[in-house]
């Protein structure tokens, strides 16, 4: 199952699947329904983000969330100052990862270890949640876009084609370009797991001494991926305020953050498909305790988290991909049952004699 | 003049809250090395008995001192015996799980108690300082964080159990040869630690509001406090206790208690970065 | 892999995808859709409770009384978790794919920005029933909420007539409390008094110890405040503790809005003065057959009938008025209606929606807190928005859709 995982076919196997949904989701689902999965998509995103800084690289980072909001709060500030949303795109995925590149430099060449850097995480996602909730006031803007403390920032508009600021994407369009976000930030992943820098990434996060050893310096690799993982953060915060146009602190808070950490342990920390389907199930989850009132959403999503790490640590893709494995074998086995019968009797029957 | 006292007997508060919100955390963190991510909700449920005993008519201080911490204490041990007992030694996923718990049990405690509950209003009246007044519960709960660390410090040092604790936190499977079970000393070091926590929880409960979501606001600064601390465990709670909780105060009196949060984290992400073990990985090494 | 680990897995992804239970949204032909967006957990849920219960309230006596227009009314309820995702998805789902006919829902001012929007570009009617900040100005909005120049307008004044001139002001640092603090600097300036300080806490601070010396320091004669929520619950506690409740008066546009009265004890709270709408103990006949039939409801010892829950109740009121006058659900033609100058007699007293401003006329009343109970102290009939009329006239610009803002 492993072999198959790592394989290039697994990588097919997830992109044709994404791609058939990329074409033929919009035919069969309604607007409505559309919109659901395409913010589904973009926390997918997110996830993945997450689910590569620590599955792959050995990073628990408890605050991806600070990321995800700077993205969306860059784009909202340089949209609402530019008007053609091109630049905003950009920079809504270059000023996360500078910060992730800013705070991966304290962590790594600090020498800090899991624990210690899940409470830096921790706290710089905090600081930024205190600093842009108290920005409610009038005086708080840049340019002409106010932060708007709690309220956040309403009314941000839509990615519309480079250079014609008029033409702004329809909820299918957007649909269209998230999708593809998700399916390029899968793929580009993958080969990159699969690559020379990939590889030493991985060897970091499973013994770092071994790595230094050989000559390579692991804090420069643990930095790039941890940046690159803000970098993508910061994508899934700017499609974010595409789907709801608008932000808000919350997003910066530990909740979220907890969120992001409970989709990838669900879904299965080790992979990248997992983290997808752990958003997914969680969102629509979420959106469903939402619609009925005899659970209370706390309960059970806490109830959902406690029995996954108690039972099901390696979530459910690597889970599911092992029942797999086990059924297949299982379908092979009565082949191979045969032959240990035909050799006992060919056994010369020498111990009955004594 | 006046502004001056008052400015220092907030500070100790702040220092002294600090230090009874992260005891049990320490407890926990430094004997067990398990990160319980449940704590502030051991404390929301510290505050919640204490209420429910006031209901039953049973005295404030009794309850606030003992059957908060008891009854958080019991649930502690119950908690541990399903839960944390088969995540030792796995600490990230000790903290998913209690990460869960803590959700679990807000969502438990709404389901029973609603949103809407009588709080208890603080005792003791208040006393004046110059032109300003002060509550006199403030000097109470310094009172109690002073009382809490001596103890902490005797149990540990001077009494058999805390010789145990110590021994088995060091060396479980030699504390196993000479007969002790190590799986009894980390149940009752967790039960202690919840009790402390919910011990945490009564007596924050007249100054805020008791809702289920109340341990959210103390978690991360808990967490912070006892990590920033280091693995000396009263020392290191004491010393980041202090470190943090000036810092805190000083910049709310200064400006406002948004950028005290702010500045609370800040030195706690500076110290972090230039003691990357801690208060007590560097100063007071080897102290309790 | 062996079996038990994969039943466990297959197990716990059931459980995982059957746990929650779907709601039937569909709906048969001689049934309407009302949603409901109110917070029943988080932060936020002290106020969402009992706006949920009135609007299940009213909805089951307009169906025990034949319905609208002769279909039925079903009541979709989503709870957004004070998550404003969750909101954002929510109006979503309820103009989209369960096309409600209606929707009545938010309570922070954040949370109504973020549907009016959604609901706006889904062509959807939406009435926001807090009270709130004023300025809303949009044809497909409708609020029902006491605002500033209502209450703010009438509490300032009598507050300073009895305590004096000097006045600090404590808000909830979003826009609410940011816009009610200007509309509370501008009734002081108005009468002559002078502001000391105006302090904005987010809504999770908890920590008033140093702005409680602060306040000693600047000697006013009265605070008003317009904290929000559980956390600045502890801001009562604190002045309290600190023995200030009886030295320096408080008036607020906030509390009592979550019980806080009740949480709180006789001691922490006598003698402030608040100022809303409806308060339980209204002497008036309609409200006391309508505490009949809520108290029937829902349990003698609810614990209080809050403004907000009669915000709710009345707007459905006023929804259902416009749709019986207009005979259709056309979204079009029950706007038409309602802007003809409907009114409605609820238990607060007469309630008239403003055609051109889409807020209501409404009583105002004054209440002094005493022994966790509000006692009324002085009523105001019928008011004006006149904080909305000032800048917004949808007669003259139906396509108007923005919030004002009082300028500083």
């Amino acid at each position: 199952m492993n072999r198959f995982a790592k394989s290039w076919m697994s990588a097919a196997l997830c992109l044709a699947i994404g791609t058939a949904m990329l074409f033929g989701l919009p035919s069969v689902m309604d607007d409505y329904t559309l919109i659901q999965v395409t913010i589904y998509a973009v926390m997918s995103i997110l996830g993945v983000s997450l689910g590569f800084i620590w599955g792959f690289g050995g990073i628990l980072c408890f605050g991806q969330a600070a990321f995800f909001g700077l993205g969306s709060y860059t784009y909202a500030i340089a949209v609402m100052n530019m008007g053609d949303s091109t630049v905003p795109f950009a920079l809504a995925i270059l000023v996360p990862a500078l910060f992730a590149a800013v705070i991966g430099y304290v962590i790594f060449y600090g020498r800090l270890s899991d624990v210690y850097m899940g409470v830096i995480t921790l706290t710089v996602t905090l600081i930024l949640f205190n600093l842009i909730n108290s920005t409610a006031g009038p005086e708080w803007r840049i340019g002409s876009a106010p932060l708007g403390g709690f309220n956040g920032i309403p009314g941000i508009p839509t990615l519309n084609v480079p250079g014609r600021p008029d033409d702004v994407l329809s909820p299918k369009d957007l649909f269209d370009v998230t999708f593809v976000c998700l399916l390029m930030v899968y793929l580009g992943l993958r080969v990159l797991i699969s690559s020379k820098i990939g590889r030493v990434i991985i060897a970091a996060k499973e013994n770092e001494q071994r790595v230094l050893l050989l000559g390579y310096d692991a804090r420069a690799y643990k930095l790039f991926c941890f940046t690159l993982g803000g970098a993508i953060a910061g994508l899934a915060g700017c499609l974010f305020a595409n789907w709801g146009a608008f932000t808000s602190p919350t997003i910066f808070g530990l909740a979220q953050s907890a969120q992001i950490i409970i989709w990838v342990i669900v879904g299965g920390l080790g992979t990248l498909v997992g983290p997808i389907v752990g958003c997914a199930l969680i969102q629509w989850l979420t959106t469903a305790i939402g619609t009925q009132q005899t659970f209370n959403s706390n309960l059970v999503l806490g109830a959902i988290l406690l029995l996954f790490v108690l039972l099901v640590p390696r979530g459910i893709v690597p889970s599911l991909g092992s029942a797999g494995e086990w059924l297949l074998r299982k379908l092979r086995r009565p082949a191979a049952a045969i032959s240990p019968a035909a050799s006992t009797a060919a056994l010369p029957p020498t111990e009955q004699a004594t | 003049m006046d502004l001056a006292v008052i400015v220092v007997i907030q500070v100790l508060y702040a220092v002294a809250s600090l230090v009874i919100i992260s005891a049990g955390l320490a407890v926990i963190f430094g004997m067990m090395k398990v990160i319980n991510l449940a704590h502030g909700e051991f404390m929301m449920l510290g505050a919640y008995s204490v209420i429910g005993a006031i209901k039953l008519g049973i005295n404030l201080w009794v309850a606030m001192l003992l059957v908060a911490p008891v009854a958080v204490g019991l649930i502690g041990v119950v908690l541990e015996r399903l839960i944390i007992r088969r995540l030792y030694g796995r600490m990230v996923d000790t903290m998913l799980a209690t990460w869960g718990l803590s959700l679990l049990l807000v969502g438990i405690v709404t389901s029973i108690a609603g949103n809407t509950t009588a709080g208890v209003s603080a005792p003791l009246g208040s006393f004046s300082v110059g032109a300003y007044s002060v509550s006199g519960y403030t000097l109470v709960i310094i009172a109690v964080a002073v009382v809490l660390a001596l103890a902490i410090r005797w149990v540990l040092l001077r009494t058999p159990w805390g010789l145990i604790a110590r021994g088995t936190m060091q060396k479980p499977d030699m504390a196993n040869a000479l007969g002790i079970s190590p799986s009894r000393v980390y149940s009752v070091t967790f039960a202690v630690g919840a009790a402390l926590s919910g011990l945490a929880g009564g007596l924050l409960a007249p100054l805020t509001g008791v809702v289920p979501t109340m341990g959210a606001a103390f978690v991360a600064k808990a967490f912070i406090t006892v990590i920033g601390g280091g693995p000396a465990i009263l020392a290191g709670l004491v010393g980041a206790s202090a470190l943090f909780g000036a810092i805190n105060q000083l910049a709310t009196f200064v400006t406002t208690p948004v950028f005290g949060e702010v500045a609370l984290l800040v030195a706690a992400i500076v110290m972090l970065r230039l003691l990357p073990q801690g208060i007590t990985g560097r100063f007071f090494k080897g102290s309790l | 892999m062996d079996r038990r680990s994969f039943i466990k897995t297959s197990g716990a992804a059931l459980a995982g995808t059957t746990a929650p239970l779907f709601p039937l949204t569909a709906l048969a032909a001689d049934e309407m859709l009302i949603g409901s967006i109110h917070d029943l957990s988080g932060g936020l849920d002290i106020y969402g409770k009992p706006m949920a219960d009135c609007m299940t309230l009213a909805i089951e006596e307009q169906n025990a009384a034949g319905g609208l227009l002769g279909k039925q009314l079903k009541l979709a309820t989503y709870d957004p978790q004070s998550n404003m995702q969750l909101y954002a998805q929510f109006a979503q789902q309820a103009a989209l794919k369960d096309k409600a006919a209606v929707v009545m829902g938010g309570i922070t001012s954040a949370s109504r920005e973020v549907i009016r929007p959604v609901l706006d570009r889904n062509k959807t009617l939406y009435f926001y029933n807090t009270q709130y900040e004023g300025g809303v100005c949009d044809r497909n909005t409708f609020c029902t909420g006491v605002t500033p120049a209502q209450t703010v307008a009438k509490l300032v004044p009598y507050a300073m007539k009895k305590w004096g001139k000097k006045v600090y002001v404590v808000a909830a640092d979003y826009n609410y409390g940011q816009i009610t603090s200007q509309w509370v600097k501008k009734f002081v300036q108005e009468n002559g008094g002078s502001i000391a300080s105006i302090d904005f806490f987010p809504l999770d601070v908890t920590n008033f110890g140093p702005t409680i010396s602060k306040i000693e320091a600047a000697k006013p004669d009265m605070i008003v405040s317009a904290l929000v929520g559980g956390a600045h619950i502890s801001f009562y506690r604190q002045w309290a503790a600190a023995g200030l409740t009886k030295k320096i008066p408080l008036a607020s546009t906030t509390f009592a809005g979550g019980n806080e009265h009740i949480v709180l004890s006789a001691a922490e709270t006598d003698g402030f003065l608040i100022s809303y709408n409806y308060f339980q103990n209204l002497d008036t006949p309609e409200n006391k057959a309508f505490k009949e039939r809520f108290y029937k409801r829902f349990g003698k010892d609810y614990p209080n009938i809050t403004e907000l829950a009669m915000g709710t109740y009345q707007g459905f009121k006023l929804w259902a008025e416009g749709v019986k006058k207009a005979g259709s659900l056309d979204r079009m033609k029950v706007i038409a209606a309602l802007e003809s100058g409907i009114s409605v007699n609820g238990p607060s007293g007469k309630v008239t929606l403003d055609p051109e401003t889409h807020h209501c006329v409404l009583n105002v009343s004054i209440a002094e807190v005493k022994n966790q109970q509000l006692n009324i102290v002085e009523t105001f009939l019928q008011q004006k928005p006149t904080d909305t009329s000032a800048v917004c006239n949808l007669k003259k610009n139906p396509n108007d859709n923005q919030q004002y803002v009082i300028k500083a």
